[in-house]
C-alpha cells in the first residue's frame, strides 16, 4: 500500500515542521503535532476505525468532536497508561502514542464478528429481552458472558492506573461554558466589568465553529483571528482564567459546575509532577452557557460506511487541519451549511461528485455559489443507499418521489440534516426546555438556576444578534460586529427518503449502539408509547450519545408512528455527564491507603510489633490476636482467654468512644439521655448505662464515670462514638439548650490499657502514683484521676471480662511508652496480650452485652435482660414514652438469652434461626435467631446468645438450629455462663 | 451539591460541611411521658416528605456544629432562607420560587 498523503497544500493552520509519529493497529503513522487521531488518520487516507457495537459493521470516524460515535480507540503509552474507548476525533496524537482500534478480531479489516451483520434480521431491538429468557439458569452462565463478548467496546486495564489526578475547588463570578463567537464575547464582556470569569472549552484551541467556519468575519477580520486575538486579551487579565482541553461535564444544583480538565493526554512525555486530569468543582454566581450546537447526520439506508461524516466534520479536517477527507466527495444535506463545505473542498482542488438535496429550494445564494464553481448540485433529490465494503464507494441517487436511479462514484460522503442545539447543560440544571416548531429543535426555555443560554445553542443563528445577546449576557458594554457570507436555512428530523416505514433498510440513528429507524418503529409497533420506553427497548441515545447526535431522529421516527406532535412525545433526559469521565477524575486522590482511610491507636505499632493480627471494626484496625509461633486463631484465642482467667491479659481498649461531659448540669443532661440515674452517682464512681432513643430500643452503651461534681468521663462503643455525639448535641442544642453542659469528644485523646485477670492489680501497682489500689480504698466501678509513672492518668476499675480489671487511660502520645512498661511487667508475672476475639469469648462467658451484635435496633433495656438499668424514678428521660408502646410492653417479646448446644462441641453460627420444632412444615416459625456464639475454652464448651421469642420464659426448653445440612439441638439457659455468682470481678 | 448559608457562621458554605437532620420545628412534648400512643406516633414516627416548600433541619456538623433550621424547596432545591434553632417558623421570604417538574427518567 501506498503511503499516500491527503494533507491540502496551503490549508489548515498545523505546521508541517513539527511531527510526531504514532502507531495504529501495530502500523506507524505520520502526524502533525495538533491533530486528533482522526485528523492524522485521515491524511494517511485511513478512514477505517472501528467496529460498530451489536453489527460488528466497519465504521469510520463520523464526526471531528465530541459527538464522535463510531471511532472508539484504545489509547496507551504503555501497558499501564492505557485508556479505552477514547473518541478518535478528541484525542490529540502525542509522539510514542499506541493506538488500537476495539470490538474486532482477528483484525479491523477482517473481523470475524461481522457475521453478525448477515445476521442482523434476528438482532432487532429487544432481540435479546425476548431470546434468552429460558432456561433461566443459561443466562448467567452461557448467553450473557458469550453476549458480552460479542457485543463491546474496548477492554480495560487491568494494572493500577500508574497516573495521578487531581481536584480542585473554585468560585468565580462568571463561568462560560463554550469558548466559540459567543463564548468569547460573553466571556470579554463579563471580563471586562472586573468580574472573576473561568472561561472552557472542551477542544485544544478555541474559536468552535470558527475553527471551520473560515467564511466569517468578526470585528473585521476572520473568525479564528479574531478568537486567537480575543484568547489573548482574555489571558492577559488577572480576572480570568481560560481552561482548554476541559469539559463542563455536569452542571448541578445552585450553580455547581463540574470540569474535566485533561492536562497530560497530549503531551508525549508528561513531567511526572502534572496531574493526568483536574477535576474542578466550580461554583458560579451566573453560568452562561455558549454550547453551541451539533450537526445532524442523514437517516438514509447504509449511512454508516467509513467515509461517511458530517459535513462540518469535513469542513474542520480541511480548514483547520489540512486534510481532505477523499478525493471525489459526495454530499447529501437538507441545510445550506453542507454547501459551504463543498465550497470549501472545491476550492481546495477536491472534486465533489455531487451535492444531493433533499429539498426543492434550498437557500440560493449557496446554490449559485456551488454551482458558480461547477458543482453538480442535485435539490429534490436523495441519496436511496451506499455501496463499499471497508469504505464508501458509491451513492444511488433519485429523484424524490420519481425513478431513475444513479449511482455516482465517490469515496466520502457529506451529509447535513442540520444543527442540534446543544442544550445538555441547560437541561441538566433542570431549565424547562421548549419546541420549536418551525426549526424542528428544543431550545432552552426557563432557567431555574442563575443561568443564561446563548449563541447556537439558544437558537440563535443570526450572528449580529448573536454577538449582542453574548455581550449582553456578560453584563458589560462590549460591542462587536460581524457578519456570515451565506445565511443559512433549512435543516431535517426523522428518517430520509427511502427510510421510511415501508422499507427495511439499515439507516441508522444511533450509530454507536447500531440502532436504525426500523428499530424504533418496531419498539412502537411492541407497544412502547413514551420516549422512555422506546430508549430502553432500543437503547437509542444511550451511554455517550446523551443526545448529541440520535436524539431528534429517534423522536421524530417515533412521533411519525405514535401520530403524535413532537412535544407531545417528549424528550428523554439529558444526563451528566456531558462527555465520558475518567474515573480516576472523579476520585482524584481518594483511592488506595486514601480511600478509605484506617484510623490506628496510638498504641498500632507496638501491638504490630508484637504481632497483632489485626481487623476492621469500622475504620479502626484494632488487634484481633495475637498468634504465636504455629499457633492457628483458635490456638491463639484459647490460649489468650486461658491466660487472661488465670493469670491476667492486656489488651488495647483505645478505640472505646470517649466523650467528656462537663457543666453545672451535667448530671441532669445525662440524666435525660441515658435510661440510669446519675445523679446519685458520686465521684469517684462508675456506672454501666443504657442509652435509648425515643422509641425505646437501645441506641448505645458504655462506662460512664463522674470525676467531679461536674465533670463525667462517658465511654461509647467503638462504632457508636460519632453518632452518640451527634445524638447527645442534637438534644443539648435544640431540646434542651438551657442546661449548661459541654460535650467534647475525646476518643483519639486518651489512649486506653485494658488490664484483666486475677494478677492484674499486681501488674500495674507499681506503676500507679498516688493511688490505694485495694479493694477496700479503689472497689469496682471506681475512677480516680492519678499519675501512672509521672504521666497524667484516669484509671477505671472496670471490667469487661468478669475479672478483676483496670483501664488506665493516658495521653495519646504516651500511650506507646506506657503500654510498654505495663507489658514488661505483665510479661514478667506470665501475663499476656489478647485481642478482640479473646475480648468477645471473655464477655460472652459473662453474658456481657454488644450494643449492634446482640441487639439489633428492635431491642429495649428489658429485651437484653438489662431492665434494671432503666430508672423508674426519673419523671423523664429520652425512650421514656417509647419504652411504653403497646409492642415493646407485650408478652412474647424476643429476649436475649443463653443456647447451649447439645453436643458442646458443637459452635452455632451466628445468625442461625431458633425453631421449636425442627419436623415442621416449610416455611417455619422462626422464634429468634443466634447473636453470638462461640467456643470457650475456659467451660470446655460452646456457648452462645440468642434473640429468642419469650425466651426468658422457655429456661432449659430445648430448641432447634436448622442448618442447611443438619439441625443442631440446643437448650435455652441463662446468659451467664461462667462465675455466675461474680465474686471474681471482685478480686 | 448545595450552598448552604450556616445562620451562626452566617456564611455560605459547600455542602459537604453539612448534614440533613429532618423535618424542622417538631418539639418534644413537655410531659412526654404523658402522651398518648397516637400524639407519640405524631410526634416520633410520621413526617409530611412536603414536595415543595419543606421546613427542615441542618447541622454544620464540620464547621460551627450547630444545628439550624431551613425553608428549602424541594423541588427546585432553592435555600429559601436559613435561621438559627430556637426561633419560631418563619414565613416563606419573597415571591412563590419557580417550581418546575423534576427531571424524568431512570438510568443509563
Amino acid at each position: 500500500m501506498t503511503k499516500k498523503s491527503f494533507r491540502i497544500k496551503g490549508a489548515g493552520r498545523l505546521t508541517p515542521a513539527r511531527t510526531a509519529r504514532f502507531t495504529f493497529d501495530g502500523k506507524t503513522y505520520t502526524a502533525y503535532e495538533g491533530d486528533t487521531v482522526a485528523s492524522a488518520l485521515l491524511a494517511n487516507g485511513v478512514h477505517l476505525m472501528g467496529r460498530s457495537f451489536k453489527y460488528h459493521r466497519a465504521r469510520g470516524v463520523l464526526s471531528a468532536g465530541a459527538e464522535e460515535p463510531n471511532a472508539l480507540i484504545d489509547v496507551a503509552r504503555d501497558a499501564a497508561r492505557r485508556q479505552p474507548n477514547v473518541r478518535a476525533s478528541v484525542q490529540d496524537v502525542f509522539d510514542g502514542a499506541i493506538i488500537r482500534s476495539q470490538n474486532r478480531w482477528p483484525t479491523l479489516a477482517f473481523d470475524t464478528g461481522a457475521i453478525n451483520n448477515l445476521l442482523s434480521p434476528f438482532f432487532a431491538a429487544g432481540f435479546y429481552y425476548k431470546t434468552f429468557m429460558w432456561p433461566k439458569e443459561a443466562w448467567a452462565k452461557l448467553y450473557e458472558p458469550i453476549i458480552r463478548r460479542a457485543a463491546g467496546l474496548g477492554v480495560a486495564p487491568k494494572e493500577d492506573d500508574p497516573d495521578h489526578y487531581a481536584n480542585r475547588f473554585a468560585h468565580c463570578d462568571v463561568l462560560v461554558a463554550g469558548a466559540g463567537v459567543a463564548g468569547l464575547t460573553a466571556a470579554l464582556s463579563a471580563a471586562e466589568t472586573g468580574a472573576e470569569v473561568i472561561l472552557v472549552d472542551e477542544r485544544a484551541e478555541v474559536g468552535g465553529a470558527l475553527l471551520f467556519d473560515t467564511s466569517t468575519m468578526i470585528d473585521g477580520r476572520p473568525g479564528y483571528d479574531w478568537a486567537q486575538d480575543v484568547l489573548s486579551r482574555l489571558k492577559a487579565m488577572a480576572n480570568v482564567t481560560v481552561l482548554t482541553r476541559t469539559t463542563a461535564f455536569g452542571y448541578y444544583t445552585h450553580n455547581f459546575i463540574g470540569l474535566a480538565e485533561r492536562v497530560t493526554d497530549h503531551l508525549p512525555r508528561p513531567g511526572k509532577h502534572l496531574p493526568r486530569e483536574r477535576l474542578w468543582q466550580v461554583r458560579a454566581k451566573k453560568v452562561i452557557m455558549a454550547t453551541g450546537a451539533i450537526e445532524r447526520h442523514m437517516v438514509f439506508a447504509n449511512n454508516d460506511r467509513p467515509g461517511i461524516m458530517l459535513a462540518s466534520a469535513a469542513r474542520l479536517y480541511l480548514n483547520h487541519y489540512g486534510v481532505a477527507v477523499g478525493e471525489k466527495i459526495g454530499v447529501y444535506t437538507a441545510h445550506d451549511s453542507a454547501y459551504e463545505a463543498a465550497i470549501d473542498l472545491k476550492h481546495a482542488g477536491v472534486e465533489i461528485a455531487a451535492i444531493v438535496d433533499c429539498r426543492t429550494h434550498p437557500g440560493e445564494a449557496v446554490v449559485s455559489a456551488a454551482r458558480a464553481l461547477g458543482i453538480e448540485v442535485l435539490t429534490g433529490h436523495s441519496v436511496l443507499d451506499t455501496a463499499g465494503r471497508l469504505r464508501v464507494s458509491s451513492m444511488t441517487v433519485a429523484p424524490n418521489g420519481g425513478n431513475g436511479k444513479r449511482r455516482i462514484a465517490i469515496d466520502a460522503l457529506l451529509m447535513s440534516g442540520g444543527w442540534t442545539p446543544s442544550v445538555h447543560l441547560f437541561s441538566q440544571s433542570r431549565g424547562k426546555l421548549k419546541f420549536d416548531k418551525a426549526k424542528d429543535r428544543f431550545l432552552p426555555g426557563l432557567h431555574v438556576q442563575d443561568g443564561v443560554s446563548i449563541g447556537a445553542c439558544n437558537g440563535t443563528d443570526d450572528l449580529p444578534a448573536l454577538l449582542a445577546e453574548a455581550a449582553a449576557a456578560g453584563g458589560g458594554t462590549l460591542s462587536v460586529s460581524g457578519s456570515s457570507l451565506y445565511g443559512w436555512t433549512g435543516g431535517m428530523i426523522g428518517a430520509a427518503e427511502g427510510a421510511g416505514p415501508e422499507t427495511a433498510v439499515k439507516a441508522f440513528v444511533d450509530f454507536q449502539h447500531d440502532v436504525t429507524a426500523k428499530d424504533i418503529r418496531l419498539a412502537v409497533r411492541e407497544g412502547m408509547q413514551s420516549i422512555e420506553h422506546i430508549k430502553r427497548f432500543t437503547t437509542n441515545g444511550m451511554a455517550s450519545d446523551q443526545g448529541k447526535l440520535s436524539n431528534m431522529h429517534g423522536l421524530a421516527i417515533a412521533a411519525e408512528m405514535l401520530g403524535k406532535d413532537i412535544p407531545e412525545v417528549g424528550l428523554t433526559t439529558f444526563r451528566a455527564p456531558y462527555t465520558p469521565v475518567t474515573y480516576g477524575t472523579l476520585i482524584a486522590h481518594s483511592r488506595g491507603d486514601l480511600f478509605d482511610p484506617a484510623r490506628k491507636t496510638p498504641l498500632h505499632d507496638e501491638l504490630a510489633t508484637q504481632g497483632a493480627e489485626f481487623e476492621d471494626v469500622g475504620n479502626w484496625k484494632r488487634a484481633w490476636y495475637f498468634p504465636r509461633r504455629g499457633e492457628d486463631m483458635h490456638q491463639a484465642v484459647n490460649r489468650e482467654c486461658r491466660t487472661a482467667r488465670e493469670t491476667a491479659g492486656i489488651f488495647d481498649a483505645s478505640t472505646l468512644g470517649k466523650i467528656e461531659v462537663v457543666g453545672p448540669d451535667a448530671a441532669k443532661f445525662l440524666n435525660l439521655l441515658y435510661t440510669n440515674a446519675w445523679d446519685t452517682l458520686k465521684p469517684g464512681k462508675c456506672r454501666y448505662g443504657i442509652m435509648t432513643r425515643e422509641d425505646g430500643f437501645i441506641y448505645d452503651d458504655g462506662v460512664v464515670g463522674r470525676l467531679t461534681e461536674d465533670r463525667f468521663h462517658v465511654t461509647t462503643t467503638t462504632g457508636g462514638a460519632p453518632r452518640v455525639l451527634a445524638h447527645m448535641e442534637d438534644y443539648l442544642q435544640t431540646e434542651f439548650p438551657d442546661l449548661k453542659v459541654w460535650l467534647t469528644s475525646t476518643t483519639e485523646q486518651w489512649a486506653v490499657i485494658a488490664v484483666q485477670g486475677p494478677k492484674a492489680r499486681d501488674i500495674i501497682a507499681p506503676l500507679v502514683e498516688g493511688l490505694d489500689l485495694s479493694n477496700e480504698a479503689f472497689p469496682h466501678m471506681s475512677v480516680a484521676e492519678c499519675t501512672v509513672m509521672g504521666v497524667p492518668a484516669r484509671l477505671f476499675r472496670v471490667s469487661f471480662t468478669g475479672e478483676i480489671g483496670f483501664e488506665i487511660n493516658v495521653p495519646a502520645d504516651y500511650g506507646a511508652s506506657v503500654w510498654k512498661a505495663i507489658w514488661e511487667r505483665g510479661q514478667a508475672l506470665g501475663a499476656c496480650l489478647y485481642g478482640t476475639e479473646t475480648m468477645h469469648v471473655l464477655r460472652a462467658e459473662k453474658g456481657y452485652l454488644i450494643v449492634g451484635q446482640d441487639t439489633d435496633g428492635t431491642v429495649t433495656p428489658d429485651d437484653a435482660g438489662y431492665g434494671w438499668a432503666v430508672s423508674k424514678k426519673k419523671p423523664d428521660f429520652v425512650g421514656i414514652r417509647g419504652l411504653q408502646r403497646p409492642d415493646l410492653i407485650r408478652e412474647n417479646r424476643k429476649q436475649l438469652v443463653g443456647l447451649l448446644t447439645k453436643d458442646p462441641t458443637e459452635v452455632l453460627e451466628e445468625g442461625g434461626q431458633i425453631v421449636a420444632d425442627p419436623n415442621q412444615p416449610k416455611p417455619m416459625t422462626m422464634l429468634g435467631h443466634v447473636t453470638s456464639a462461640y467456643w470457650s475454652e475456659t467451660l470446655g464448651r460452646s456457648i452462645a446468645i440468642a434473640l429468642v421469642a419469650g425466651g426468658r420464659a422457655r429456661m432449659g426448653e430445648t430448641l432447634y438450629v436448622p442448618m442447611k445440612d443438619k439441625t443442631i439441638a440446643v437448650e435455652v439457659t441463662d446468659m451467664v455462663f461462667f462465675d455466675k455468682e461474680g465474686g471474681r470481678i471482685h478480686g | 451539591m448545595f450552598l448552604i448559608k450556616c445562620p451562626y457562621c452566617g456564611d455560605e458554605r459547600s455542602e459537604l460541611e453539612f448534614r440533613w437532620a429532618g423535618e424542622a420545628h417538631i418539639a418534644r412534648p413537655e410531659n412526654i411521658a404523658a402522651i398518648s400512643d397516637e400524639e407519640f406516633a405524631e410526634y416520633f414516627f410520621l413526617r409530611d416528605n412536603t414536595k415543595g416548600v419543606a421546613y427542615e433541619r441542618w447541622r454544620h456538623i464540620h464547621g460551627c456544629g450547630r444545628f439550624f433550621n431551613a425553608i428549602r424547596d424541594t423541588v427546585s432545591d432553592n435555600f429559601l432562607l436559613t435561621y438559627k434553632a430556637g426561633l419560631p417558623r418563619q414565613p416563606v421570604p419573597g415571591p412563590q420560587p419557580v417550581t418546575p417538574d423534576a427531571p424524568e427518567g431512570g438510568a443509563a
